[in-house]
C-alpha cells in the first residue's frame, strides 16, 4: 500500500516539477509548483513525518505560493513570455549546470551508498512520544542555535523589505 | 479478511454520512440565509417551493445543473474549468478530522465517531483550509476580467492577513490541551470547574475565541469581511464570469466552509460533542451517544446561524479597515494572548 502511494505521488512530484520549467505561462508554473509541494508533503506523510507534512502544505503550498501567485498575477504575462524566449543564449549555461548537477547526483546515489547515519528515532517512538513533541524537543535543545539564526535571517529579510518599500524614489 | 472488509465498509459509511450531512447542511443554509434575511428585513423570503419553502434548495440545485455552462472567450480555459474544484475539494476535506461523537457500540464493535483521528488534527485543518484560496485566486485570474482579478487580489491579501491571527489564537487552546489531536482537545473539556461549570475553553480563552471567530468570518469571506465579492464595487467579485454549476460550486464551498468553521469553533471552544451534566443521569449508552452527537450538531448549527445573523446585521468594512484590523489589532492581541497563557501556565502548574 505504502509503496503504491509512494510511486503515485513520487511520479506526480517529478512530473509536475518538470512541468514547472516546461511551462511558458508563469501562472501554470506556479500551479504545478503547488502540486509538487503537495505531493512532496504526501511523501513526508508516508515517512511518518505528519508534522513536517502539515507544515509543508501550510507554509509552502498554502502561504508562500499564494504570495507567488499574487506577484505573478500583477505581471504582464504577454511581456513575460517574450522575455522568456530571449533567455535562449543562457541555454548553454543551463545545460552545463544541469550536467554538473546530474554528475553530482549520480555520484551521491551510486558511489556513496547508505548516506548519513541512522538516527535513534523509529516509527514506534514517534507514535509513542508524539510527532510534534519530538520535533519541538530537538529544535529547542540540540538545534537551538541554527533555529535562532534562521529566525534572525528571516527578520533581516523583513527589515530589508520594509526599508525598500518605504524608500522614496 | 472479513474484519478488514467490515472496517472498510464502516469507514466508507462514515465518510458518506458526514459528507451527506454537510451537503444537507449546506443546502438548508442557503434556505436559512434567505429566510432569516427575510425575517430580519421584515419580509417573507422564498416560501413557495414546498411547505415553508423547504424544497427551495432542491429547486435551486436542479436549476443550476441545467443552466447553460458558458465560458468567456478570453478566459484561460483549463484553469477556469478546474478552479471551482480547487475550492470545493478542500472545503469538504477539512471536516474529516472533527470528532462528532465519542464512540458507538454496535453489535459488539466499537465505532469511533470521527473519520480520521490524526495526531496533527488542528494543523491538518489549517493546512487544507489554506489550499482553498487557490480556487478563488485562479478562478478570478483565469476569467480575464478586471473585476474578478481585483476580487482575487483582495482574497489573497485577506486570507494571508487573517490566517496569522487565526493560527495564533488557537495556540492558547493548544497550550491548555497540550495536544494537536482534536479528540484530546474535546477530552480535556469534559471535566468541570468547581464541579458544575463545564471546563470549556471559552471560559479559559475568551480572547482567543473572539479573535478566532472574527478571523473565521474573514477566512470564509462572509460579511462584514466579504470584500472579495463586494457587489457594489466589483460586480460579483471573483466569480463574476462564472455561471451554472461552476458558480454553484463556489456557492456551496462558501457554505461548506461556514459549517466547517462552526464545527471547528464548537470543537475548540465549546466542548465539541460534550453535553454538560448528562453523565449523572442514568440512561442507556446508545441514547447518551446519540444525545452527544445531537449536541454537537446543535452547537454547530447555532454558529452557522450566527454567521448568517451577523451578515444581515453589520455593514461591510472598508478595505483599509480590514487590513489594519487584521495586522494592527488582532495579530498583537493574539500574540499577547499566547504570552499571557504561557505565563499563567508557567506560574500555576
Amino acid at each position: 500500500m505504502e509503496f503504491i502511494l509512494f510511486y503515485i505521488f513520487g511520479f506526480i512530484a517529478v512530473v509536475s516539477a518538470l512541468l514547472i520549467i516546461l511551462q511558458k505561462n508563469p501562472i501554470y508554473s506556479a500551479v504545478f509548483l503547488i502540486l509538487t509541494l503537495f505531493s512532496v508533503a504526501i511523501l513526508f506523510l508516508l515517512l511518518n513525518a505528519q508534522f513536517v507534512a502539515a507544515v509543508q502544505v501550510l507554509v509552502y503550498a498554502g502561504a508562500i505560493m499564494t504570495l507567488f501567485l499574487f506577484a505573478i498575477m500583477l505581471l504582464n504575462i504577454k511581456y513575460e513570455e517574450k522575455a522568456f524566449s530571449k533567455l535562449a543564449n543562457l541555454k548553454i549555461t543551463g545545460i552545463f549546470v544541469t550536467f554538473v548537477l546530474f554528475i553530482e547526483f549520480m555520484y551521491m546515489i551510486f558511489l556513496r551508498k547508505g548516506l548519513g547515519i541512522a538516527g535513534n528515532i523509529s516509527p514506534e517512538k514517534v507514535a509513542e512520544v508524539g510527532n510534534v513533541e519530538l520535533i519541538g524537543k530537538i529544535l529547542f535543545t540540540k538545534y537551538l542555535f541554527p533555529f535562532e539564526v534562521a529566525s534572525l535571517v528571516l527578520l533581516v529579510a523583513m527589515v530589508g523589505v520594509i526599508v525598500l518599500a518605504k524608500k522614496k524614489f | 479478511m472479513v474484519d478488514l472488509i467490515i472496517e472498510l465498509v464502516i469507514i466508507i459509511l462514515k465518510i458518506g454520512i458526514v459528507i451527506g450531512a454537510v451537503m444537507m447542511g449546506v443546502a438548508y443554509m442557503t434556505l436559512a440565509e434567505r429566510r432569516l434575511s427575510g425575517f430580519i428585513q421584515d419580509r417573507l423570503g422564498p416560501n413557495r417551493a414546498g411547505p415553508q419553502g423547504l424544497l427551495q434548495p432542491f429547486a435551486d440545485g436542479i436549476k443550476l445543473f441545467f443552466k447553460e455552462d458558458f465560458i468567456p472567450d478570453s478566459a484561460e480555459k483549463l484553469l477556469f474549468f478546474i478552479a471551482p474544484g480547487m475550492i470545493f475539494v478542500p472545503a469538504l476535506c477539512v471536516i474529516a478530522v472533527i470528532p462528532f461523537g465519542d464512540s458507538l457500540n454496535i453489535f459488539g464493535r466499537e465505532i469511533q465517531l470521527r473519520i480520521a483521528d490524526v495526531n496533527i488534527g488542528i494543523l491538518y485543518i489549517f493546512a487544507i483550509a489554506s489550499l482553498g484560496v487557490y480556487g478563488i485566486v485562479l478562478g478570478g485570474w483565469s476569467a480575464n476580467n478586471k473585476y474578478t482579478l481585483f476580487g482575487s487580489l483582495r482574497s489573497v491579501a485577506q486570507m494571508i492577513s487573517y490566517e496569522l491571527a487565526l493560527g495564533l489564537s488557537v495556540m492558547g487552546v493548544l497550550m491548555i490541551t497540550g495536544s494537536l489531536r482534536l479528540t484530546e482537545v474535546v477530552e480535556v473539556q469534559r471535566s468541570y470547574f468547581f464541579g458544575f461549570i463545564p471546563h470549556w475553553n471559552i471560559f479559559l480563552q475568551p480572547v482567543a475565541f473572539i479573535i478566532f471567530i472574527t478571523a473565521a468570518f474573514a477566512e470564509t469571506n462572509r460579511l462584514p469581511f466579504d470584500l472579495v465579492e463586494a457587489e457594489q464595487e466589483l460586480v460579483g467579485g471573483y466569480h463574476t464570469e462564472y455561471n451554472s454549476m461552476k458558480w454553484g460550486l463556489y456557492f456551496l464551498s462558501e457554505y461548506a466552509n461556514v459549517i466547517t468553521a462552526s464545527a471547528v469553533i464548537t470543537t475548540l471552544f465549546f466542548g465539541g460533542w460534550h453535553l454538560p451534566w448528562i453523565e449523572k443521569i442514568p440512561m442507556p449508552q446508545i441514547l447518551l451517544e446519540l444525545l452527544q452527537i445531537g449536541s454537537f450538531v446543535l452547537k454547530t448549527a447555532f454558529f452557522s446561524i450566527f454567521f448568517i445573523w451577523v451578515r444581515w446585521t453589520f455593514p461591510r468594512f472598508k478595505y483599509n479597515q480590514l487590513m489594519s484590523l487584521g495586522w494592527k489589532v488582532f495579530l498583537p492581541i493574539a500574540i499577547l494572548n499566547v504570552l499571557v497563557t504561557g505565563l499563567f501556565y508557567a506560574i500555576f502548574s
